[in-house]
C-alpha cells in the first residue's frame, strides 16, 4: 500500500483485475488488455469512466456486477474491504467413489486369487440388490458404488423437428443445392433430383433438484444423476431448488464427476435448508424458464413436494411451467414408500400440472425415469 | 464521424437520434466504436437493446443490416446461398444453346457435352458466379463498399444454436467469409456489430470474450419521462410523468413480465388515443392491456386496485 502512489496506471489496472479474480470473478487475460485500452480511450480522469470501462470489458454476466462494485469501491476509493471476499459456506462433502475399500477386508487378507473371484460374484449380486435399495438406507460405500452405476445412465428423451434440413431419399422437399450439383455431372441436365427433410433434435432437458432438508438423504445421490445426465448429451440445464435457486449447469458441465460434484457442493449455499419450493419455481420461471429455457423442453422436477410456502403459489408456478414446457415430469423419492399418498400440500397442488409422476428413491427407479423419457422420444 | 472523441459525444449523438443512453451504455458504445469490437447487449425484453443498433445506424449513416436469429439458423440463411432456381434455368439455357450449335446432333438424349470434361468445368464456373450468389446479412455486412461501415445487428443470438455461434465467432474474429467456389470476401471496413441476447441460455464464453458487454437495465423514472417526451412528444408532460411513475411502481411489484420501455410508450400512446389527460383508475382499467401482457399480472394489479396505484401518484 505504501508504494501505491508510485504505481503506474497500468499496474493499477492489473492490480484491480487481480483483486477481481481473488474475489472470484473469472477474468481472462485478454480482457485485462481490453480494459487497459478501454481506459486509455475513455480516459482515467473520472471515476465513472474507469468504472464503466471495466464493466464493458471485464464482466460478462449481470450476476458479477455486485462483486465488481465492491472490489471497485475498495480498490479505487479505498473503501473498507468489508466482506467482498465471497463468504464460503462450510464445505459440504459429497460422497464420491471411495476406492479404498479396505475397512471390511482388513481382517482377512489371505488367499488373494480365490477371494478375488468370490468378491466379483458378490459384487455382481450387490449391484442387483443395490439397484432397488432406497438411497436413504445406503451406506456411504454403497452410495459411492451407486454413483458409479449412475454414471452409466444415459438420458435421451423427447425430440422435436429441427429447422435444419437433412438429405432424404425421395421424400420431403426438393433439395435444389444438391440437384444443381449433380446436374453438373450429367452435362447440365438435372436427371437426379435430390430431396431433404427436417432433421430431428432432442428437446432441451431441464432438471430441477430439490436440496432442502427433507430431501437430504436423496439430494446428494441425485446430484450424481444430474451430472450423468449432463455428461451424456448436450442441451441439459440443471438447477438446485432450496431456500433459493442455484444454477448448476456450469458447475456440472465437466466430465470428471469428482470435480463436478465438488463444484456443485460449493455453489449451493443452502444444502438442507428450508423449503420454499413454490418460490424457487417462481424464480426459475421468471429468470429462466418462461423466458425461453423451459419452452418446448422436458422439465424434470426431483422433489418430495414438501413446501412451507403457500400451495397457491406452487399451483400457479407449476401451471406456468406446464404451459411452456413440452412435458413436466415429477420424480418423488417418497412415492415408493408403501401407502404413500401425495398429501404434502405442495405436492398436491403441483400434481394437476404434472404429466408423469414417478419414483426416484433408487437406481432402478432412475432407470425407469430414463426409460420413460426415452419412450417420450419416440 | 464513427469515431467519437468522448463518451459525451456518444450520448449527444444518440440523443439526436431520439435515443437516450445512460453513461454505462454510452461508454460501451463508445468503446465498441473506438476499439472496433462487437457489442453484446443483454437485458430484459423491451429495454431498448435493438433500438441501440437503429440509433447507431441513423447516426453513423451506415446501412442497418439485421439478422434475426432463430433455432436452426444456418449458413445458407445467415451468410450466403446460391440461387438454385436461376442456376437450373441457366443450365437449361446453356443446354439449349449447346444443342443448337451442335446442329441437333445428340440433342434430347441428355448426353450433350459428354466426353468433353472441359465443358463441365466451364459450366461450373458459369454457375458458381457472383451473379447467382444470394448475399445474406452476414456476407452483406462484409461487402459494403460505400466507405461507411454498416451496422450489423445480430438480434436475439440466444435463439440460435451453438453451431451458429461457433460460426459467428469465426466471422467476427477476422471479418472475412470464404465461399469455396469464389474465394474469400474480406471487409474493407469492418461493420459495427451489435449483438443482443435475452439470456434464455448462456452465450458461449468464447463469443463473449470477443465482445464488449453491457447489461441494459430499465431506466429510472426521470430518464423514462425524458424518453417518453422524446419518443412521444404529443403526450402531455404531466401524463408522461404519471406513466413513468406507474411503470416504475409496477416494476417493483414482482410481476411476471414487468413493463419495458416499449410497453410504457405503448401505454402512453393508448392513453392519449382514448382521450385521457389525467390518469385515473378508470382510464388505467381500460388501457392496461397495453402495459401488462399476462392475465396473472393484470389480476394482481386489479386485486391491488387501480385506484390505489393512482392514489400513490397523487399522494406523493
Amino acid at each position: 500500500m505504501d508504494d501505491a502512489p508510485a504505481l503506474t496506471l497500468d499496474r493499477h489496472l492489473v492490480r484491480f483485475v487481480e483483486e477481481l479474480r481473488l474475489a472470484g470473478l473469472d477474468v481472462p487475460p485478454g480482457s485485462t488488455l481490453s480494459f487497459g485500452r478501454a481506459v486509455a480511450e475513455v480516459g482515467a480522469g473520472t471515476r465513472s469512466g474507469v468504472y464503466w470501462s471495466g464493466r464493458a470489458t471485464l464482466l460478462r454476466r449481470p450476476e458479477d456486477v455486485a462483486v465488481y462494485d465492491r472490489v471497485f469501491d475498495h480498490h479505487w476509493t479505498g473503501a473498507p474491504t468489508g466482506g467482498w471476499v465471497p463468504t464460503r459456506e462450510a464445505p459440504v462433502t459429497l460422497v464420491l467413489d471411495v476406492a479404498d475399500d479396505d475397512a471390511p477386508a482388513d481382517g482377512d487378507d489371505g488367499d488373494d486369487g480365490e477371494r478375488d473371484g468370490d468378491h466379483l460374484s458378490v459384487r455382481w449380486s450387490r449391484t442387483e440388490v443395490l439397484g432397488a435399495k432406497d438411497f436413504a438406507e445406503c451406506s456411504d460405500e454403497e452410495l459411492a458404488e451407486l454413483h458409479d452405476l449412475m454414471g452409466r445412465l444415459r438420458l435421451f428423451g423427447a425430440t422435436r423437428r429441427h429447422r435444419r434440413l437433412r438429405p432424404a431419399a425421395r421424400r420431403g422437399r426438393p433439395d435444389l443445392r444438391r440437384t444443381v450439383r449433380s446436374a453438373l455431372r450429367t452435362g447440365g441436365e438435372p436427371v437426379r433430383r435430390a430431396f431433404a427433410e427436417p432433421g430431428v433434435r432432442p428437446r432441451r432437458l431441464v432438471l430441477l433438484l430439490d436440496v432442502s432438508g427433507s430431501m437430504e438423504p436423496y439430494a446428494r445421490a441425485l446430484v450424481r444423476f444430474l451430472h450423468a445426465a449432463m455428461v451424456g448429451r448436450r442441451d441439459v440445464e440443471a438447477f438446485a431448488l432450496g431456500t433459493r435457486l442455484t444454477r448448476l449447469t456450469r458447475q456440472l458441465a465437466t466430465r470428471d464427476p469428482d470435480v463436478a460434484l465438488a463444484r456443485a457442493a460449493d455453489e449451493v449455499a443452502d444444502w438442507s435448508g428450508g423449503t420454499r419450493l413454490g418460490d424457487g419455481l417462481r424464480t426459475f420461471n421468471d429468470e429462466w424458464g418462461v423466458r425461453g429455457m423451459a419452452r418446448g423442453a422436458t422439465v424434470v422436477v426431483l422433489s418430495d413436494g414438501w413446501d412451507r410456502g403457500e400451495p397457491e403459489v406452487m399451483a400457479e408456478q407449476m401451471e406456468r411451467l406446464g404451459r411452456v414446457a413440452h412435458r413436466v415430469v415429477w420424480v418423488n423419492p417418497l412415492k415408493a414408500a408403501p401407502g404413500y399418498a401425495p398429501l404434502a400440500r405442495g405436492m398436491a397442488a403441483a400434481l394437476p400440472h404434472v404429466d408423469r409422476f414417478l419414483e426416484g428413491h433408487s437406481l432402478d427407479s432412475l432407470r425407469a425415469l430414463v426409460e420413460v423419457l426415452r419412450e417420450d422420444g419416440r | 464521424m464513427t469515431s467519437p472523441q468522448t463518451v459525451d459525444d456518444v450520448v449527444a449523438a444518440l440523443a439526436e437520434q431520439d435515443y437516450l443512453a445512460d453513461e454505462g451504455l454510452a461508454t460501451a458504445v463508445f468503446l465498441a466504436l473506438r476499439l472496433r469490437r462487437p457489442l453484446l447487449l443483454e437485458g430484459e425484453a423491451g429495454v431498448g437493446k435493438t433500438e441501440v443498433a437503429r440509433a447507431l445506424a441513423a447516426w453513423t449513416g451506415g446501412e442497418l443490416i439485421r439478422l434475426q436469429c432463430y433455432e436452426g439458423l444456418d449458413a445458407s440463411q445467415a451468410v450466403y446461398e446460391w440461387d438454385y432456381s436461376r442456376q437450373l434455368l441457366h443450365l437449361r439455357a446453356a443446354e439449349a444453346a449447346g444443342a443448337l450449335s451442335a446442329g441437333g446432333g445428340a440433342a434430347g438424349d441428355g448426353t450433350t457435352g459428354s466426353g468433353a470434361t472441359g465443358d463441365v468445368a466451364a459450366l461450373e464456373d458459369e454457375l458458381y458466379d457472383e451473379r447467382f450468389l444470394v448475399r445474406r446479412p452476414l456476407l452483406r455486412s462484409l461487402t459494403a463498399t460505400d466507405g461507411v461501415p454498416p451496422v450489423l445487428l445480430i438480434d436475439e443470438v440466444d435463439r440460435a444454436d451453438d453451431e451458429f455461434e461457433a460460426f459467428l465467432l469465426e466471422i467476427l474474429s477476422d471479418f472475412a467469409v470464404t465461399v469455396p467456389e469464389l474465394g474469400t470476401f474480406r471487409a474493407e471496413v469492418p461493420p459495427v456489430v451489435v449483438i443482443t441476447s435475452n439470456r434464455t441460455r448462456d452465450v458461449h464464453d468464447a463469443l463473449k470474450r470477443r465482445c464488449l458487454y453491457h447489461w441494459v437495465q430499465h431506466p429510472d423514472v426521470d430518464r423514462e419521462v425524458e424518453i417518453l417526451r422524446v419518443r412521444a412528444p404529443h403526450v402531455p408532460a404531466s401524463l408522461a410523468a404519471d406513466v413513468a411513475r406507474v411503470a416504475a411502481e409496477l416494476r417493483d411489484m414482482g410481476l411476471y413480465k414487468p413493463p419495458g420501455v416499449a410497453e410504457t410508450l405503448d401505454w402512453a400512446e393508448a392513453l392519449v388515443l382514448v382521450g385521457v389527460d389525467d390518469l385515473d383508475a378508470e382510464a388505467m382499467g381500460v388501457t392496461i392491456g397495453a402495459l401488462l401482457k399476462y392475465r396473472e399480472d393484470q389480476d394482481r394489479l386489479r386485486a391491488r386496485g387501480f385506484g390505489e396505484v393512482v392514489g400513490l401518484l397523487r399522494g406523493a
